[in-house]
């Protein structure tokens, strides 16, 4: 297998973008990313676009044949990748595979969400089809709900509290607050987060991820060609994945999720890197607790002690192991197919020195967590400098 | 929904009917037509769970699923029944303050929703606490 490495990233603004269409959001990432590796779309090899449901958000399917002929790229491999909320992840992670198998050689990786061109109630629908419809969904789960299951279930057995969780909020959302393109630049309490509308208990509105669009793109090359067009080329070091059953009842365990532990494994085996030599990481934090098993999940604190850690500022922007430097799905948006491709350009841009106001000093090894629907799949990679 | 999907899986909604390794002596609900344990070498039969379990965890659902609206704040929970497979399930006849973590609940018959105002009504299984 050969080395790879990314060589552009691009994304656009996350937010409610009424007068942006799907095909223009994909163009602008994918044009910015190229922009930045100074790669001509002719050199490309194939492409792979992450989007969960295109087909319910928009009435359109065949997007992987859609954005290849509105970037100008027939007759260029496309291919749609799908895996809910962590289809963006999972469209990265076969782009990776494309280029250290020799197969292909330049390889775009996007990843994109249109979700507000219908209601909200029709958008939680769709996200709800990522659950199991006939034992889960029948019965009145929303996703809100599977998650509130699980903070439910991690409260009772290590004693995290609702405010341990409002500090995932409040973090993520400072982050934001340094991140031109987040959806959210509006900082909030603890008190707010406490106060917020109940969603699902212990869920409350400013514990869930909002309703976005956007889209993200990242450039793959093999790494002994990275340095033709960038000087800072970044190394994929790690990549790893896994699934888990569909349903959350079906789950040995509520309060953690088994695909993240065994993706981890896997990327960190690969990278032969530990918890200890991660520097940053950008976590799925679809809803608060998520974060909060993610961070244990990942080794980062031992089983239970995610609320505190977070409580403690362990997480945040100038601690030791700062934790969705972006703003996370929570502050920076959620555009579920695009979620695990933006997840990327945060870490390139911060081991590159790029993210401005929000950089951190010392990042020289990032990962990435992407999870689809309750954690029936979860991707992991870890980048690295190449120098 | 189609009518044919919702016939379909009648005898587990209305009768907790999931399956039982013939090699392994797992119970599964709801019925699989592969033991994830033994693979292809276990014969699955379909087996009658109990209809007792302990809450596992629960949450009060305020904004509903699809048309769950009108039911709403309403409870959803984990049942782990004592057969040893878990459901998701609603808790129902009683006040959201009452459910506890580890409560003894039983599956009883109860209406679930309904395709509009002259659509399928669904029927399945809710918990109702075991005092
Ligand atoms: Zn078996």
């Amino acid at each position: 297998m050969r080395d790879v490495a990314v060589i552009g990233v691009g994304l656009t603004k996350f937010g409610e973008l009424w007068d942006v269409s799907f095909r223009e959001l994909m163009l602008e990432a994918g044009v910015r990313a190229l922009e930045d590796a100074g790669i001509d779309g002719r050199q490309l090899d194939a492409m792979y676009t992450g989007n969960m449901s295109a087909g319910q958000f928009i009435n359109q399917e065949h997007v992987s044949s859609l954005v290849a002929d509105h970037a100008g790229l027939v007759p260029i491999p496309a291919t749609r990748v799908e895996a809910a909320c962590a289809s963006g992840g999972l469209a990265l992670r076969h782009a990776i595979i494309a280029v250290a198998s020799g197969l292909h050689d330049f390889v775009v990786a996007s990843g994109i969400e249109k979700m507000t061109d219908i209601m909200t109630a029709g958008a939680t629908g769709a996200l709800a089809t990522a659950a199991d419809q006939e034992w889960e969904v029948y019965q009145g789960a929303t996703f809100p709900g599977l998650y509130a299951l699980m903070a439910r279930r991690h409260m009772y057995e290590f004693g995290t509290t609702e405010e341990h969780l409002a500090n995932v909020a409040v973090k993520n959302h400072e982050n934001a607050f340094l991140n031109p393109c987040a959806q959210y630049h509006l900082k909030v309490s603890v008190e707010d987060v406490m106060n917020s509308s109940p969603v699902s208990l212990p869920l409350k509105l400013l514990d869930c991820s909002p309703i976005t669009d956007g889209a993200a793109c990242v450039i793959l090359a093999p790494a002994e060609k990275a340095r033709m067009f960038t000087d800072t080329p970044i190394l994929v070091a790690g990549t790893g994945q896994a699934s888990d059953h569909i349903s959350l009842h079906s789950r040995t365990s509520l309060t953690g999720l088994n695909a993240t532990v065994e993706a981890a494994k896997v990327a960190y085996k690969m990278a032969k890197v530990g918890p200890k030599d991660i520097d940053l990481a950008e976590v799925h934090d679809c809803f608060t607790i998520a974060e909060i098993m993610a961070i244990e999940d990942l080794g980062f604190c031992k089983k239970g002690d995610g609320g505190k850690m977070t409580a403690e500022g362990q997480t945040t922007l100038n601690s030791a192991k700062p934790i969705n430097t972006s703003g996370g799905l929570k502050g920076k948006g959620h555009p579920v197919g695009a979620t695990g491709i933006a997840q990327a350009v945060e870490i390139v841009s911060q081991l590159r020195g790029e993210t401005g106001k929000r950089q951190i000093n010392k990042a020289d090894v990032g990962m990435t967590h992407n999870v689809g629907g309750s954690g029936g799949t979860a991707v992991i990679h870890i980048f690295r400098r190449a120098d | 929904m189609s009518v044919a999907r919702f016939w379909r899986e009648i005898p587990s909604r209305y009768n907790l009917i999931g399956s039982k390794c013939g090699n392994c002596n797992k119970i599964m609900f709801p019925p699989r037509f592969i033991c994830p344990y033994c693979r292809r070498t276990g014969k699955l039969e379909p087996y009658n769970l109990r209809k007792k379990g302990k809450i596992v965890s629960y949450t009060v659902v305020h904004a509903a699923a699809n048309g769950f609206e009108e039911q709403a704040p309403y409870t959803l929970a984990i049942v782990e029944l004592d057969d040893g497979p878990s459901v998701t399930t609603q808790i129902t006849d009683c006040n959201h303050s009452e459910i506890n973590i580890g409560d003894t609940v039983e599956l009883v018959f109860r209406r679930m929703g309904q395709d509009g105002e002259d659509g399928v009504i669904y029927y399945g299984y809710k918990g109702r606490l075991l005092k």
